[in-house]
């Protein structure tokens, strides 16, 4: 079976194609098998050799297994070695000839040198053939059991091996339980390290289907288990450092103490030269202060200098891992990393890769003080042979002009690049000038003089083209030629392959038409009439619906296409708070690298052992549900509710205003107003709709300058309205999710939490108990301290109507976020009081 | 916790290929290297060293020249699966003696060997190269040393791009040598990195030094080790400020921003004396590795001016001043800039009287390059270049410089004395300790002249110019070139321009 690509490759003769030479192969191994002649192992080696060069380059060569058995009936310990790894390759093809090799292993198992004892042991455990499984319980069984640790170790390892070919003979054999044995006694700590290994893959494979395992499995969690770990930690390996400072991280401490006596611990494991071992102490001290506002700070502060030296000291590849983390961090809590701007210069040498997230942080530490320097750093790269990167760098400037910091200045400069006459600065300059001008409409005068000496045949990127178009049309009042340049660009319609390009053609047309109609009109005609017979199922609908748009009414067309606008006061995050919550929850995993949460990339089943955070670990199922499903269910339900929330997260988050000194999970920075397109002036209309409500309430606080804190001063406990819920409501998971997904959200508020009720809520549990005796039932919770996430539903009395409520509450800053959504959103103000009033009164005794 | 790990030569041959958990389908490496090779054909730059496809998650290094790769499905930690990569390089490279292609497909077995007891079951066992020693059998065939590029500093940097490159020893740490007995040495490098970022008036910008204190050790019997470092080490961000005077150049003290240890330094008396104790494992590694930001003197200052001298011609001239003492001598240095992409030729004058240097424009990606073999006092090179279009001033630069400086550091951390604490029946040890300075990213940012009117002006193409133009280069044996190329800018125009010029050969 070679691999497709061997055909193409030049025949080199380390390379040959296969068959003959295997069978080539046959004939002298069955000549030397027997022969006891001097020197044979030296012959036999070499025939070794041959046929795993073979097995390497993906020749099959399992047709020699009998001869290989056969020749490997030797002393020679490199013969073994290779026999085994032959073996341990093919056995899986070759259960029936995989029986042959059971002899003399376990024959070897028995061997007086403990390294062929572990060797054989190793291999036996790795033939993967399901019906070999009984040999191999009583040789794990006494390899456990052996007094040298290179025996222990591969039994360890041999016993997940076990458990992965077959399951239930693993947990028959009563192995987990040898093994946790072992964890806590073993004088030898890779032994230790290895049944961490197992367990954590084994448990939480079984505690999927067993409340035993899933008991075993939090016991690792356990004060005594992880400080056992923890004394120890030193006499692991770096690498069996990272699996223990990995579980720590899963570990919740009891008081501040215990926190600070571990931080006091592995301090020093900053200091390490393994990338991996200082990671996962990051991730350790960044999870354990979560709810400790002032020492997460601290934490930020200890970790940069040892982070920014395992940056520069690594591979490129080494670094690149841990710059993707500290443009993690940076993003977080930008602030702290402003004065540190200068690390983050690209260097003419570096990867793209490593440059692009460079820039990235750069643009994020952008502040009043630092600004010029990074916006003139940058402009450098825009110079940059690297074209990419250029592009990226003209981005950032944009990026951080949008930031508000010193506009004035980079307006200049952007519009230098609009003259550097190079294509590609040019694009990139255009479409940011147009999103500057969305942003601050009093520069329009500045730009639109530059931009009208753009010629657009000089502008071949569409995205440019659109930018330019979108400016012809919102300024054309201002551009004396726009309705002419217009008109040419509508008489090579045919010529245009965007249709992104072709639909800001239409609009602009349109818009231009509203403003200057007498020089436009036949533009328009010829703009409809082409865009009524393009082939692009948008464009055509977008040119029939101006038409009869403007057959209607013309005044109304005007409101719908050219409405008056309102600068867009943020853009929007590309990621949702939540999402990047979710990415901060699985730091140093590839989340981070990737910028994306676990499920996005990874099956559930590979998840892997560490996944303790998971929502299977912690989302406990709801007291009065009446379906006890999988667990997996649910998490789905969760799973797809963050991925539907995304862009509701931005139009209903605020601005936590307290301070620069924030959590720096609620950093404002990321807070954001959903800003419609400008493409999408139609639909912008009915988007903004659904919250306007709430939405324009905060507005009115921030214009007053009052913090939020304002907004649940008037809840303190209004009495409970005339609303009745049914006490015994029901409703299965799949109908809450199914209506979760349906429903918009009819309101949308956040609450403070009285300290009484974020006291008690270490036991969340408690929250379910007491919600429920008002009628106010969970569905789904999970999350860990400081956030915790609940889905509550309820039913009106007497009346099928169903509210949802999707509840977040932060104990670090005592706040709940609130999200109803209702089948009857007449009363969901009304029932929004009643789940706030009932919310108060948790934890008063 | 991996899945497979595969070592892929330039060309996508497996020349390991070992799978430890079966979750994987076997055509991974193929579809691995797929990957890498068109991302960068796809102008996207170099494949980052970690990428998922279909839910397998892809982690590459490049060492030697080769890709060493692993996959897994689960959402492990980045960091941990690169350094263990990284470190599986070393690790094969301490048995080999000698890591690249030839040197791998000799000893494939041995590397099977290795890799059997680093991993097992996708769990990192054992990377010590000492504790391996014990489960290893194949003896290392050492590849040819005849056939290795020459050795030397010169010679060593050239693997690896940004790796700290290893020390010039290519012995196994298992093989014996020739005459039989072992060789009782130990090797300490210090080797920094500097990078320096100069504005185009001269003034640094930015500057950093990331240094490291490497270590191989073929002393028997493991004995302890003490490595003194300078007495007035600090650490931390002390030294930060450009107005604190005592910190100036020469006797100043060495703040250090940061720093990391390897596993096996004890610092027990490292905040009294600096003294850094150990017990090296075999092979290579770093002792520390540290960072430092506070102000040093550069080796080199640039000076860049580049210049329009004429309708379509600049003039380039860079100015390399070495400011480090003459006892001292620097290596390979090579000059490079980018010239702007439409540069047709460059011709290049040099001081007169300087020998060894090369200078070249190389076509294909627009460069200009100039070798020199020792660093002078000052050297200079003025190079006129020749253009299709004008603007040449926004697109030329940065001048970028690499160079091998040995004997010399410039951040004046010292190894004192190195002590090997043992009760020796044998001669003494050989202990060299031997300082390397490299450039990382040693750029200047050129100072365009004409600079106010920064040809703002829209492009303009008169015939007559042009003319003038191409029969200036009637003489050039470039001619024939020169007319192929500018057919694809400007195509009715300069076909007319073609006519008339071959005309002009004509007579």
């Amino acid at each position: 079976m070679a691999p497709p690509a061997q055909s193409n490759r030049s025949p080199s003769p380390s390379q040959p194609s296969g068959k003959s030479e295997v069978s080539d192969l046959k004939l002298q191994l069955r000549q030397l098998a027997g022969s006891r002649a001097p020197g044979v192992d030296d012959s036999k080696r070499e025939l070794f050799k041959k046929v795993i060069s073979y097995m390497t380059i993906g020749i099959d060569v399992s047709s020699l297994f009998g001869e290989m058995v056969m020749c490997s009936v030797t002393p020679d310990i490199v013969l073994k070695k290779m026999c085994y790894l032959y073996v341990g390759n093919y056995a899986k093809v070759n259960p029936d000839l995989a029986l042959l090799t059971i002899n003399f292993l376990q024959r070897d198992c028995k061997d007086e040198d403990p390294m062929i004892r572990g060797l054989a042991l190793r291999s036996l455990c790795s033939l993967r053939v399901a019906n070999l499984v009984e040999y191999l319980v009583g040789q794990l069984g006494s390899g456990l059991k052996d007094s040298n640790s290179y025996v222990r170790t591969v039994a360890v390892m041999g016993v997940l091996k076990l458990y992965h070919i077959s399951a239930l003979t693993c947990v028959d054999a009563d192995f987990p339980a040898v093994l946790k044995h072992l964890l806590l006694n073993d004088p030898d700590t890779q032994v230790v390290a290895n049944c961490l290994s197992a367990l954590q893959e084994i448990w939480s494979s079984e505690a999927t289907t067993s409340e035993e395992a899933l008991r075993d499995r939090e016991t690792l969690l356990s004060k005594p288990v992880v400080y056992y770990l923890l004394n120890r930690i030193k006499e692991f390996s770096e690498w069996a450092q990272c699996l223990v400072l990995e579980l720590v991280a899963k570990y919740v401490p009891s008081d501040s103490n215990e926190i600070f006596d571990i931080m006091n611990l592995l301090e020093d494991r900053l200091h390490h030269a393994n990338g991996a071992v200082v990671l996962a102490t990051t991730k350790l001290f960044l999870h354990l202060t979560l709810s400790m506002t002032d020492v997460h700070q601290q934490v930020y502060e200890r970790i940069k200098a040892p982070l920014l030296t395992l940056v520069s000291s690594g591979s490129p590849e080494q670094s690149y891992a841990v710059l993707s983390h500290l443009h993690l961090l940076v993003m977080r809590a930008p602030y702290i990393f402003a004065s540190d701007y200068k690390h983050f210069y690209c260097q003419y040498n570096e990867p793209s890769y490593v440059k692009k997230l460079k820039l990235e942080m750069l643009t994020a530490v952008a502040n009043e003080s630092n600004t010029y320097e990074i916006v003139t750093e940058l402009c450098e790269y825009a110079a940059n042979v690297d074209i990419p990167i250029a592009r990226e760098s003209i981005r950032a400037v944009g990026k951080i002009a949008l930031e508000q910091y010193d506009v004035n200045a980079i307006v200049d400069r952007l519009l230098q690049f609009l003259e550097m006459e190079k294509d590609y600065v040019t694009s990139e300059a255009l479409v940011l000038v147009k999103d500057l001008l969305r942003k601050y409409p009093q520069w329009s005068h500045d730009c639109i003089a530059v931009v009208g000496n753009i010629s657009s045949k000089n502008i071949q990127e569409p995205k440019a083209k659109a930018a330019l178009i979108w400016m012809l049309g919102e300024y054309s009042q201002d551009m004396q030629d726009a309705p002419y340049i217009l008109e040419s660009l509508i008489e090579n319609w045919d010529d245009e392959h965007s249709a992104e390009v072709r639909l800001h053609l239409l609009t602009a047309v349109m818009k231009c038409f509203f403003k200057r109609p007498p020089e436009t009109q036949k533009t328009l005609g010829a703009a409809l009439a082409a865009g009524v017979a393009d082939f692009h199922q948008d464009v055509h609908d977008r040119a029939l619906f101006y038409y009869r748009l403007l057959q209607y009414n013309v005044t109304v067309a005007e409101r719908v296409v050219n409405p008056p606008k309102q600068a867009v006061s943020v853009f929007a995050d590309t990621q949702s708070s939540e999402v990047k919550d979710r990415i901060f929850d699985e730091f140093n995993t590839l989340s981070v690298v990737y910028q994306k949460p676990s499920y996005m990339f990874t099956d559930k089943e590979h998840r892997g052992p560490f996944e303790f955070s998971d929502e299977l670990g912690n989302l406990s199922i709801g007291t009065e549900s009446t379906d006890t499903g999988v667990p997996g269910h649910r998490v789905e339900a969760n799973d797809k509710d963050l991925l539907l929330s995304t862009s509701e997260e931005e139009e209903t988050r605020v601005p936590s205003n307290n301070g620069a000194y924030n959590a720096p999970s609620y950093d404002s920075s990321l807070v954001s107003i959903v800003a419609s397109q400008p493409q999408s002036d139609l639909l912008s209309t009915n988007t903004v709709v659904p919250s306007s409500a709430s939405q324009s309430s905060f507005a009115i606080d921030n214009l007053l300058g009052l913090g939020v804190s304002v907004t649940p001063a008037l809840a303190p406990a209004p009495s409970p309205p005339p609303l009745n819920l049914n006490p015994k409501a029901a409703l299965d998971p799949s109908t809450f999710q199914q209506k979760w997904r349906q429903l918009p959200i009819s309101l949308s508020q956040e609450y403070s939490m009285s300290p009484s009720g974020v006291g008690a809520l270490t036991t969340p549990q408690a929250l379910l108990l007491h919600m429920q005796s008002h009628s106010v039932h969970c569905i789904a919770s999970g999350g860990q301290s400081p956030n915790f996430k609940f889905f509550f539903f309820a039913q009106k009395a007497e009346e099928p109507s169903i509210f949802l409520v999707e509840c977040v509450i932060s104990t670090a800053n005592s706040k709940a976020q609130i999200k109803i959504k209702a089948d009857d959103q007449s009363v969901s103000q009304e029932f929004s009081s009643l789940f706030q009033s009932a919310l108060s009164k948790f934890g008063l005794p | 916790m991996i899945s497979q790990f595969f070592v892929l030569s330039q060309r996508g041959d497996n020349i390991v290929f070992r799978d430890y958990r079966g979750e994987v389908q076997k055509g991974s490496a193929e579809i691995f290297f797929r990957k890498v090779k068109f991302w960068k054909e796809d102008g996207e730059g170099d494949a980052p060293p970690v990428f998922n496809v279909d839910g397998v998650n892809y982690f590459h290094v490049k060492v030697a020249g080769l890709l060493f790769a692993a996959t897994t499905r689960a959402n492990v930690s980045p960091s941990f699966v690169l350094e263990l990569l990284q470190r599986i390089a070393r690790v094969i490279k301490d048995y080999l003696g000698v890591l690249n292609e030839d040197s791998l497909r000799k000893n494939f077995v041995l590397v099977y060997e290795l890799l059997d007891e680093v991993i097992d079951f996708g769990y990192v066992q054992t990377t010590s190269t000492e504790v391996l020693k014990s489960y290893v059998f194949n003896e290392p065939l050492v590849v040819d040393a005849s056939r290795m590029p020459p050795l030397g500093p010169a010679a060593i940097f050239r693997q690896g791009t940004k790796r700290m490159p290893g020390t010039a020893i290519t012995k196994s740490v298992v093989a014996n040598e020739p005459g039989g007995r072992k060789r009782e040495e130990i090797f300490v490098d210090v080797i920094e990195k500097i990078s320096v970022t100069f504005s185009s008036s001269g003034y640094i910008l930015t500057s950093e030094i990331d240094g490291t204190i490497q270590m191989k050790s073929y002393l028997t019997g493991n004995p302890e080790i003490r490595v003194a470092l300078n007495e007035d080490l600090s650490i931390g961000q002390g030294g930060r400020s450009i107005h604190d005077y005592s910190s100036s150049f020469g006797a100043g003290t060495v703040t250090l921003d940061d720093c990391n240890f390897h596993e096996s330094v004890r610092l027990d008396s490292f905040d009294i004396d600096r003294t850094l104790t150990m017990i090296p494992p075999d092979g290579e590694f770093s002792v520390m590795n540290y960072r430092i930001t506070q102000e040093f003197k550069p080796p080199f200052r640039i000076n860049t001016l580049v210049e329009e001298a004429g309708l379509l011609k600049a003039e380039v001239i860079i100015k390399v001043r070495a400011e480090f003492p003459s006892s001292v001598s620097a290596n390979t240095i090579l000059v490079q800039m980018p010239l702007p992409a439409y540069t047709i030729r460059a011709s290049f004058e040099l001081e007169p009287g300087t020998v060894g240097n090369t200078t070249d424009f190389k076509e294909a990606n627009k460069r200009l390059e100039w070798g020199l073999k020792k660093a002078r006092m000052l050297s200079s090179i003025l190079s006129e270049l020749h253009c299709r279009y004008r603007n040449i001033l926004k697109e030329a630069g940065p001048v970028s410089m690499t160079f091998t400086i040995s004997m010399y550091n410039a951040s004046k951390l010292q190894v004192k004395y190195l002590q090997i604490v043992k009760k020796t029946k044998t001669d003494n040890p050989y202990r060299w300790v031997r300082y390397i300075t490299q450039a990382n990213s040693y750029v200047a940012r050129n100072v365009p002249i004409n600079g106010s009117g920064v040809s703002t002006s829209k492009l303009n193409f008169e015939v007559p110019t042009m003319l003038k133009f191409l029969l200036l280069e009637v003489k050039s044996p470039y001619f024939l070139f020169l007319i192929l190329r500018t057919t694809t800018g400007q195509k009715a125009l300069i076909m007319g321009v073609k006519l008339s010029s071959s005309e002009l050969l004509g007579e």
